[in-house]
Formats: C-alpha cells, sequence, structure tokens
C-alpha cells in the first residue's frame, strides 16, 4: 500500500478547508462524533448547512480569526492507497510553511476563486511547485456555483493560469484542470451534476490515477550515515553495521560502494533489518548496512554507487527560499545541514531576488527577508557530498541553520557544484 | 482487503527519526505510557539500534491511577528486552505540593502529569522526549511537528515552529530547552494496529474484551476504580468490555465490546463511527482542551 502525500494551497477564501472538509466526509474519513460536534458549532454560528471547514481548522487562533495560520497534517484512505495532505496557508506571511509543506509532497493541489481567478498568490502557490520540481499539479477552480457553472469562466481561468505557468514550469510537469464546488460537492468523489460539460475524473479519481511508480527515476544510490551500529557483546565482538535511510536509488548484497569523503572502495556484505537479512535495500528503506572491508566510517559519511557517486564539494549555488524573521545578508555565517551532515557555510553572495508575480529579477540582493526567494553562492568549511536538486531531489536540497537562534532559516535547492 | 496493508514507508521514517535522536542528543528518553502507541515506539526503538541495546531509557509519568495491568506489562516489557525504566510519580510531585490534586465528580490527575514530567526532564537533564502522539489523534496534534521544540517551562508555541523541509531535521538547542520527538506522527490508529498485528506484538489485557466493573456516565461506560470519585445514583455493573485508548484510569472510558484478538479488533475499527479520542474524558473538557494542555507542557 502506497501513500501519496498531497500538499494544498489556496489564499484565504478560497474554500480550501471546506475542500478537504468534503474530502473528508465523502471518503467517510470522519466519524460520527466530529460530524456532531462540527453541526453543534455550525448550528451555534447561526449557519443552515454542516460547515465542513471546521474539521480542519484547528487551532483556536485560526477559529478566531477564521483563516488557517499553519501546516495541518491530514489523514484519510481509500481502498487504494493512504493519503497524506499538508494543509497550507495561503496568505503571504506564512509561505514558508507553504514551502514546508510542498517539500515532502507529490502533489500540489491549488485553489482558485471562480470569481476572482488568478491573483497573486496563486501565482506563488504554482512558483513554489515548480521550485520543489512537485511533477503532479492539480489546479482546482472552485466555486464554480457562484459563477453559475460556467465553461467559459472556467476556460478563462484556466487560459490566464497557463499564460504564466508556461513560464514557469519545468520539462515534464503535469498541470490539470478541474471546475469544482467544495459547498455543493461538485466533482470532488463524484461527477459533477451542474457541469456535463467537463468530462474528466472528479478530483478524487485524478488522485487515485497518479501512478507513483512510474514517477520513480532510477537515480544512483546514496545512503547517508546516520550512526555506526557496535553492539560490542561477547556474541557480537565484530558487528559493525553502517545504518541509515537510502536516500536515492538501490544497493544489492555484493555490490561495489564508495565510501565519502575517504574515497575508499569497499563491497556490501550484507543488508539488515531488525535481524532478517535482505536482498535489496531501496530508497526510502531504514537499513543496516555491512561492509566486507574495515573502513573507518562515523556520521556524515556517504556510502555511493562505485560508478556514480557524487562530487564532494566545498562551494556551491543554489536557489534559496527564506523562512527566517531575521533576514539573510551576504557575508554571513550558517551551519548548512545537507541529510543529516552539518557544516559551516559562509554566504559569499546573494543575487537575482524573484518577484513571483511578474517573474522580474532584482541582480543586487543585500537583505533577502521572509518569504522571498534568490539565488545564493555559499563557501563550506567541509566537503559535503550532493548532487543538484535537478539530477536527485532527495540528496540536492539542503536547509541553514542560524547558530544564535537555532532556527531553520532558509531552504536550499542546488543548481551548481563547484 | 488493501487497507489491512501497512504501509512498510511508515517503519522506515519512524526508525530514521529515532536513530536521529540518538544521534543529535546527549540525554534522551523515551515516554512509555504502557498504552499501544509507546508499546509501538518501543519495539521501533528497538528496530533502529538491533542489534545493539536500545540506548535510551523509558520515562513512565506514573499517575499512581494504572490499570494494574498496565504496570504488570511494563515490567514484564522492560525484563523481556533489557531495557532500562525510570518511574517519577505524580503522588511525589502532590505530597511536594507542586501540584494540587483536582476535586468533584470528575477529577482526574492526567493534567497534573505535567507537573511530574517537567520535574522529571530537569532532574534527568533530558534533552530529547520521545512521545507517542499522531496528528491523526486530534486538531492541534494535526500542527505538531516531528521535532518540536520547548523552551525551559515546556510550553509549546505553534506559531514559532521551526519549518522541516524533507526529512531534515534540526534538533538544535539551547541549553534548558528540549525537543518532543514524534516518531508516529503520519500514523493513524488503523496503521498502528496494523503494524501490531503485522509485527505480532504483546499488549496489556485491557485493549481485548474482558469483564469488568463500570457505570455509566454522560452515555460514557466507565471504568470503576477507587481513584474515582462516583455518586451513589450511578450504578456499578459488570460489562464484556474492552479499551481503545489507554491512559489514566479516571480519563479514559471503555467502549462495548467483544472483541478477543487483533483480528477482531481492527475489523470494530474500521467499522467505528467514533473517534479514538472520543473516549477520552480529558479532551471533553473544551473545544480546545489539548492545545491548551500542550501550551502548558503537555505531551
Amino acid at each position: 500500500m502506497d501513500i501519496l502525500k498531497i500538499t494544498t494551497a489556496g489564499s484565504v477564501d478560497d474554500g480550501k478547508s471546506t475542500l478537504i472538509g468534503r474530502l473528508l466526509y465523502e471518503t467517510k474519513s470522519v466519524t460520527q462524533d466530529k460530524l456532531d460536534a462540527i453541526d453543534t458549532v455550525s448550528k451555534r454560528k447561526g449557519l443552515d448547512f454542516v460547515d465542513l471547514s471546521l474539521l480542519t481548522d484547528g487551532l483556536v487562533a485560526e477559529r478566531e480569526q477564521g483563516i488557517t495560520i499553519d501546516v495541518a497534517h491530514i489523514y484519510f484512505a481509500t481502498l487504494k492507497r493512504k493519503y497524506i495532505i499538508a494543509d497550507t496557508p495561503g496568505h503571504f506571511e506564512y509561505t514558508r510553511n507553504m514551502v514546508t509543506g510542498a517539500s515532502n509532497s507529490h502533489v500540489s493541489l491549488i485553489l482558485i476563486d471562480a470569481r476572482n481567478g488568478v491573483v497573486d498568490q496563486t501565482y506563488r502557490h504554482f512558483y513554489i511547485a515548480s521550485l520543489l520540481r512537485i511533477k503532479h499539479v492539480i489546479v482546482c477552480v472552485n466555486k464554480m456555483d457562484l459563477v453559475a457553472f460556467s465553461e467559459e469562466r472556467f476556460e478563462e481561468v484556466k487560459a490566464q493560469f497557463m499564460a504564466y505557468a508556461e513560464q514557469v514550469r519545468f520539462e515534464g510537469q503535469e498541470i490539470e484542470f478541474i471546475p469544482i464546488s467544495s459547498l455543493m460537492g461538485e466533482n470532488i468523489t463524484t461527477p459533477s451534476v451542474g457541469m456535463p460539460w467537463y468530462t474528466g475524473e472528479p478530483l478524487l479519481g485524478l488522485l487515485e490515477n497518479i501512478n507513483l511508480q512510474k514517477d520513480k527515476k532510477e537515480l544512483a544510490f546514496r545512503l547517508p550515515v546516520q550512526m555506526v551500529i557496535r553492539p560490542m557483546g561477547e556474541l557480537l565482538h565484530d558487528y559493525r553495521a553502517y545504518a541509515g535511510k537510502v536516500a536515492s536509488g538501490s544497493i544489492k548484497a555484493g555490490t561495489k560502494v564508495k565510501v565519502l569523503p575517504s574515497g575508499l572502495e569497499s563491497k556490501v556484505q550484507t543488508l539488515e533489518r531488525f535481524g532478517e537479512t535482505l536482498s535489496e535495500a531501496a530508497q526510502g528503506d531504514s537499513v543496516n548496512l555491512l561492509l566486507t572491508d574495515d573502513i573507518d566510517i562515523s556520521r556524515g559519511d556517504m556510502l555511493a554507487s562505485a560508478e556514480n557517486a557524487p562530487t564532494a564539494t566545498k562551494q556551491l549555488s543554489a536557489s534559496i527560499c527564506w523562512l527566517d524573521y531575521t533576514s539573510l545578508r551576504p557575508g554571513q555565517m550558517f551551519l548548512l545541514q545537507h541529510g543529516i551532515n552539518r557544516v559551516k557555510a559562509k554566504v559569499l553572495s546573494v543575487k537575482n531576488k524573484v518577484d513571483v508575480a511578474t517573474l522580474a529579477k532584482t541582480e543586487e540582493v543585500d537583505e533577502l527577508k521572509l518569504n522571498e526567494i534568490a539565488t545564493i553562492e555559499l563557501k563550506l568549511a567541509k566537503e559535503i557530498f550532493a548532487d543538484t536538486y535537478n539530477q536527485n531531489k532527495n540528496n540536492g536540497a539542503f536547509i541553514l541553520v542560524n547558530e544564535q537562534s537555532n532556527n531553520t532559516s532558509g531552504v536550499g535547492f542546488i543548481n551548481e557544484i563547484f | 482487503m488493501n487497507t489491512h496493508h501497512f504501509p512498510q514507508q511508515l517503519e522506515d521514517e519512524a526508525i530514521y527519526i529515532i536513530r536521529e535522536v540518538a544521534a543529535q542528543f546527549e540525554r534522551p528518553a523515551l515516554l512509555f505510557s504502557g498504552g499501544k502507541d509507546s508499546i509501538t515506539l518501543v519495539h521501533l526503538a528497538r528496530k533502529a539500534f538491533f542489534p545493539a541495546k536500545v540506548p535510551f531509557a523509558l520515562l513512565h509519568i506514573d499517575t499512581g491511577h494504572n490499570f494494574p495491568e498496565t504496570i504488570e506489562f511494563r515490567d514484564w516489557l522492560v525484563k523481556e528486552f533489557n531495557l532500562k525504566l525510570e518511574v517519577r510519580y505524580v503522588q511525589d510531585s502532590i505530597d511536594q505540593k507542586k501540584a494540587t490534586e483536582e476535586s468533584g465528580k470528575y477529577s482526574s490527575r492526567n493534567t497534573l502529569q505535567t507537573i511530574t514530567l517537567l520535574d522529571a526532564i530537569e532532574e534527568l537533564k533530558l534533552d530529547a522526549c520521545i512521545g507517542g502522539a499522531r496528528r491523526d489523534e486530534e486538531k492541534a496534534r494535526a500542527k505538531e511537528r516531528i521535532f518540536s521544540v520547548r523552551d525551559d517551562f515546556g510550553q509549546w508555541d505553534s506559531k514559532r515552529q521551526r519549518p522541516e523541509l524533507f526529512d531534515m531535521l534540526n534538533g538544535k538547542i539551547n541549553l534548558g530547552e528540549n525537543v518532543r520527538v514524534f516518531p508516529i506522527s503520519n500514523w493513524t490508529e488503523l496503521d498502528v494496529w496494523n503494524y501490531i498485528r503485522r509485527e505480532n506484538l504483546a499488549l496489556p489485557g485491557v485493549y481485548f474484551a474482558h469483564e469488568r466493573e463500570v457505570f455509566e456516565r454522560d452515555g460514557m461506560i466507565w471504568p470503576y476504580s477507587p481513584f474515582i470519585f462516583k455518586t451513589d445514583d450511578e450504578l456499578v455493573f459488570k460489562k464484556t468490555v474492552r479499551f481503545r485508548t489507554v491512559g489514566d484510569m479516571t480519563c479514559t472510558a471503555a467502549v462495548d465490546s467483544a472483541a478477543v484478538d487483533l483480528e477482531d479488533i481492527i475489523g470494530e475499527i474500521r467499522a467505528a463511527t467514533i473517534s479514538e479520542r472520543g473516549a477520552r474524558i480529558d479532551d471533553k473538557r473544551s473545544e480546545a482542551a489539548m492545545e491548551k494542555r500542550k501550551q502548558q507542557g503537555y505531551f
């Protein structure tokens, strides 16, 4: 059984929470006690319908202000798969949460209010989906009931969106459009009655049909070593395993691997999980890997495909999205975390700040503020073993940690390795 | 049926998180309640370091109002798998006048646990506490990070959470702060049960149908115990029940059930119309009950 991870984005009143509430309700993922609870609240608020958005709007501050202010994770399952929705806020000051939600997602659901059409936030959402190379984008044109289910209006919004998207999308990114009304349940899990002109699948059908296996590229093997497991008991005196989660590719016993940074080569003797021998370990598997040779390996080192190992690098250029209230400035020092590996990093330059709505660039940047996106050049105190983000998502991103506040201040997507 | 399948990815992610705890922190502990989620965590921790030993202790905050079956089970588990256990007692906090026993019909020591926990964190100098909370349990928990930083007072501030990108976990903290870690954040109740079945994990008997002395209050079945305040018109009777979630005896309601094994339980949950925390009396106090407790340093 696989897991499809979805990120949702929309502006404050696009009806995102109602859409998710509707998905939960129609897939029967909401228990009676929860429905009763929101029914009571809806009545107290004087509504004549059950406000499904109450299912997801969790925090007290949110209920007071009637907005979503943080990433919430929502779960439902069909017979086919498990779904995890990272529901992220739509308004500007919380864009960092949108990046957070998107970083772990296969699908980006973008909501547009049919009456308003594409707004600034829509650009930001799509820009982030493309920057993070999310392959599947589904644009939900919502509140179709308020534009008389007009096909013409739907086509207008679609054209408006594509005019922007064509400039930003990457090769292979799939964009689908669907007209919905989350309040009335049109095109959510069942085909719409009001819009017979739409012949595609309802939203849930689109999600069910996404094939994650097909999306998996054959990438080179990368295993960042999380820890060395040495029981040192009498029976296991010589046992020494390298524990970690496979970042990309796969490996079998007997295969040659390269150890970074030493550059030494060895062979995989055994792959284990809880004492059970595995014939193969692939991307996402947490395993113990034993080598045929005794090599000095510690946390932060990497085991990689001998034929296709990453270059050890101390200088790189990346796209950066700033996540901290304290701005980024050239010359600052940070702790760079690449996977589990941490090294000191100095900001050599910040350039080409992007206005995501117009795509205009400001070349010289002396301050990058919260939610802004630019290109950064970094010099590192020690080598890291990275790929570019285009080549390998799981080995091509990093975070910058502020050593005074310990905050996760920025996220980078490696463009070039020097 | 596909819904019987446990997504392997969930186990791999949890093991990765637990290994990060051991690598990034000096003095972690696993918060053990005796419930199914913390039993699952113990199993995941054993897997994460096998064949080496689990490199941290279990910490049990004992309210003194436990199901005896849970304590028996806890001691068996610790012995069986050669684990280290620390127990701190809410009674001690009450005796030291740090905590005041609640009064009234609904009194429970559940919220007092926070006081004892924060003292234990300080005493044992813990920098990370692994907990079994899941995001599907409750609305405030849906927003919790995997590494959740707490200040010196153990408080959670939902607006100051660190973003978590990809699988990169930032556990850097200042002295005196600590991190709550939730390796099974992305599991649902059904995932936990499917996993328990797949791994064939032992559980305390209270999870399975058994005959017990109970009484009815507010439409729920309360277990009768000396710890509970019961009015005279609330009649105690015997009934076959089980517990869907196991906490303090004063805050956990029973469900009418004949489920005697894991197969039955999973079938029951899939057909259930009441959520898991619907049987938690502590959550019924107000709409924002959990969020308020979390801000004060609750699990």
